[in-house]
């Protein structure tokens, strides 16, 4: 039992910071060009 | 790699729509082009909205950046300011999805504790915890469904949210009184999964809504968007549309289509008017006489006082028109919509049913009450709210790869009906624009075609693009030329080898045609046509075949629309106003007949939107895209029996979706009548009907074969 009321917190919270983290993304643009960003990794000049 | 820089803040931030990017090739040339310029301080490409964002200082005009990414290759058009930020319809499910995702897997991971054994004082732990979690968590992800349930509800009707939504909610609570009471079962991970299914089926939707509607987004508008103004002190400035305003003198270049309504002051030339009337021999008008918005100036530059402007012009009219058809068609309930209406009222009976039942049989209140709500759970049609939007997702998917886009769901189910097709004549039937007689390109030497692509590809007007493409089309390479010259109105002329060559009007021919003449040389007389779409004769025959009967209704002259019906062997009605042919398609529905409606221009504008379903090509006019359910992107007719299969198909599998949601039902209702559901069986079931139906939905994937 007392394990568990350790791993629980645990297992929530790194699951918030998931959903937190892609909710930053949305929020930040990340999904405005989905093909867009697909085709950025092809471009072998990005020099910035 | 940051999208936000630090700019000066007196920096203009423009923005291109850009329909020919569709690389990363693209992508890099654009981007690098446009930050090599001194002016520009960032530029970025956006390929899934197919335009680039431009900081740039304001002397850089709107002009100068087109004729810049004209020199990159691209054709491009500013976007209005109000369109500038891209509308998302899967933006907003995408939280609610999220969330639903990540509370129904920590859920599950408390529930399959619970499922292999936990008890006592561990299990009442877990489902608090759980409890604590999905609350929230379904108030949060549940709302675009309870939303739509509500206003389902205050108007007595019902749809597919409804019993969505009643399952959702009677779950929850249930679930919330057992975990209060210490009892056995808890439903909350069924209730996440259930609308985590769900929501992904409604963001797949989405997306391929705003597919469709990104591509034809950047498509828009490559007519006038605006006007070179002639000032009082004589300068040119370039205006748009919606800032003319009557009175002010527009300078329209040959090439350039009108963006209002006015009356020539100076100059005189020709005017093609087929977008407004569908008639394609161009008209000359002079001085004193009237220009409507939307034309195109052929010969000569004219200036114009705009008489309408904006709201006024004879192409707000026909929008007039179509926003009364449009109203016709939103009543048109959706297949998922229908089924609501039987299923709802059905499963709910059931769930009183087996409550009176249990309760007569002798069991408790807390007992029957129970077994009532497995019965709605069991019962919530998961797989049911997958069965359609999947099958259209994987569907349009299909035809977007065949080059038709598709604006919404509902388009595939109209158009899988229709068995009477009207077509207009110019830009559907034909391709609406000039092509230059192959005979006259054969009887040309070598060096005279690549001359003629020399002097064609320095002009903008239609005739010389028509003639640059048709003979770049056959592998000529232009010549190089000295003093190459446009006179307006007139041709091009330059020097070659100290020879001068021409490409100019005619003196006496009637029709469309051009001369070219090399000095000391034969002249070489070029007519153009307007000709039949390649595969025109084959996709009549296949439609014929899918029992649908087609016919052209043309604003065109009965002479010409009468050559074109006799070479296809269609029935033909020519010199159809737009009010007319919306009339024509009323008639047909009357009968009974379903109609789709074929057509490019804006005089089809009207009737595009008030048949059952419509489909436009690729070249149509702003309006007639908008109109449309479908733009098809190939040159090829074949598009549309394509679309109609694809569609016929897509139903098919909706069909059988529903089928196969029944028959879960059949197995599971069973089992919760008797009470032998528990959560982990509800989940086992959900889950497993809803796999079935989105794998059967794959099967469309080649469906636009």
């Amino acid at each position: 039992m007392n394990g568990l009321l350790f791993l629980i917190p645990v297992a929530i919270g790194l699951g918030l910071i998931g959903l937190g983290a892609f909710f930053w993304a949305m929020r930040s643009g990340q999904f405005d060009d989905p093909e867009g960003s697909a085709a950025r990794i092809l471009m072998d000049d990005d020099e910035d | 790699m940051s999208a936000q820089q630090a700019l000066p803040d007196d920096y203009d931030t423009s923005v291109f729509a850009v329909p020919t990017a569709h690389c990363a090739g693209c992508m890099s040339k654009i981007e690098r082009g446009l930050n090599a310029l001194p002016q520009v301080a960032s530029a970025r490409v956006n390929l899934t909205a197919r335009t680039v964002t431009i900081s740039h200082d304001p002397l850089l005009d709107d002009q100068r950046l087109t004729e810049e990414l004209e020199k990159l290759g691209f054709e491009s058009r500013r976007k209005r300011r109000d369109v500038a930020k891209p509308f998302s319809a899967v933006k907003p499910l995408l939280g609610p999805l999220a969330v639903a995702a990540f509370a129904g897997m920590n859920i599950m991971l408390l529930s399959v504790s619970v499922w292999s054994g936990a008890e006592g004082t561990t299990r009442q732990l877990f489902h608090w915890i759980s409890a604590l979690i999905a609350l929230p968590a379904i108030a949060y992800s549940g709302r675009p469904f309870f939303k739509s349930a509500w206003s389902a509800l205050k108007h007595f009707s019902t749809n597919m949210d409804v019993p969505i939504s009643i399952g959702v909610i009677v779950a929850s609570g249930l679930s919330l009184y057992e975990v209060i009471v210490g009892g056995e079962h808890a439903w909350f991970d069924g209730a996440l999964m259930l609308l985590a299914f769900l929501l992904a089926g409604r963001v797949l939707d989405a997306m391929m809504r705003d597919r469709a509607r990104h591509a034809i987004d950047a498509m828009l508008g490559q007519a006038a968007s605006g006007a070179l103004v002639l000032g009082k002190d004589g300068a040119l400035s370039w205006t748009a549309a919606e800032e003319l305003a009557p009175g002010m003198v527009m300078r329209v270049a040959a090439g350039e289509r009108l963006a209002a309504d006015g009356e020539i002051i100076s100059g005189s030339s020709a005017f093609d008017q087929s977008l407004l009337t569908g008639e394609t021999t161009p008209v000359s008008r002079q001085q004193g006489d009237e220009v409507l918005a939307g034309t195109l100036n052929l010969n000569a530059p004219v200036d114009v006082r705009v008489s309408h402007a904006g709201r006024d012009t004879t192409l707000a009219e026909i929008a007039r028109l179509m926003e009364a058809s449009t109203q016709n068609r939103s009543r048109y309930v959706r297949i998922a919509d229908r089924a609501a209406r039987l299923y709802a009222p059905a499963v709910h009976s059931l769930a009183a049913l087996a409550v009176i039942g249990w309760l007569i049989a002798g069991a408790g209140w807390y007992q029957s009450l129970v077994i009532g709500v497995a019965v709605l759970i069991i019962t919530c049609p998961c797989a049911l709210g997958l069965a359609v939007p999947v099958a259209q997702v994987v569907a349009s998917g299909s035809l977007l790869r065949a080059g038709i886009m598709v604006k919404d769901g509902s388009a595939i189910e109209r158009l899988a009906t229709v068995d009477r097709a009207l077509l207009d004549k110019t830009g559907t039937l034909t391709m609406g624009r000039p092509v230059p007689d192959t005979a006259a390109l054969d009887a040309m030497s070598e060096q005279e075609q690549r001359l003629a692509l020399a002097l064609a590809s320095n002009s903008r007007h239609p005739l010389s693009r028509a003639l640059a493409d048709s003979l770049a089309g056959r592998d000529v390479t232009p010549l190089t030329l000295t003093d190459v010259e446009e006179l307006p109105g007139v041709g091009m002329s330059g020097t070659f080898e100290g020879r001068k060559v021409e490409l100019r009007r005619p003196e006496k021919v009637s029709g469309t045609a051009v001369a070219l003449t090399v000095e000391g040389g034969p002249t070489r007389l070029v007519t153009f046509a307007d000709q039949l779409r390649p595969g025109a004769a084959q996709a009549l025959e296949e439609m014929n075949r899918l029992g649908i009967s087609a016919s052209i209704i043309s604003g065109d002259n009965a002479d010409a629309v009468d050559r074109v019906a006799g070479e296809l062997g269609l029935t033909a009605r020519s010199a159809v106003s737009p009010a007319d042919k919306q009339e024509a398609i009323a008639d047909l529905q009357a009968e009974g007949g379903r109609v789709l409606m074929v057509g490019d221009g804006l005089n089809d504008g009207p009737a595009l939107a008030a048949a059952n379903a419509s489909m436009a090509p690729g070249s149509a006019s702003d309006v007639g895209m908008q109109a449309a359910d479908f733009v098809f992107m190939q040159d090829s007719l074949l598009s549309i029996p394509r679309a109609v299969r694809a569609s016929r198909a897509t139903m098919r599998i909706v069909r059988q979706n529903f089928g196969l949601a029944i028959t879960y039902n059949v197995f599971a209702i069973p089992l919760a009548l008797l009470g032998m559901v528990t959560p982990l069986v509800a989940a086992i079931a959900m889950s497993a009907s809803s796999l079935i139906v989105v794998a059967n939905s794959l099967r469309l994937v080649r469906a636009a074969r």
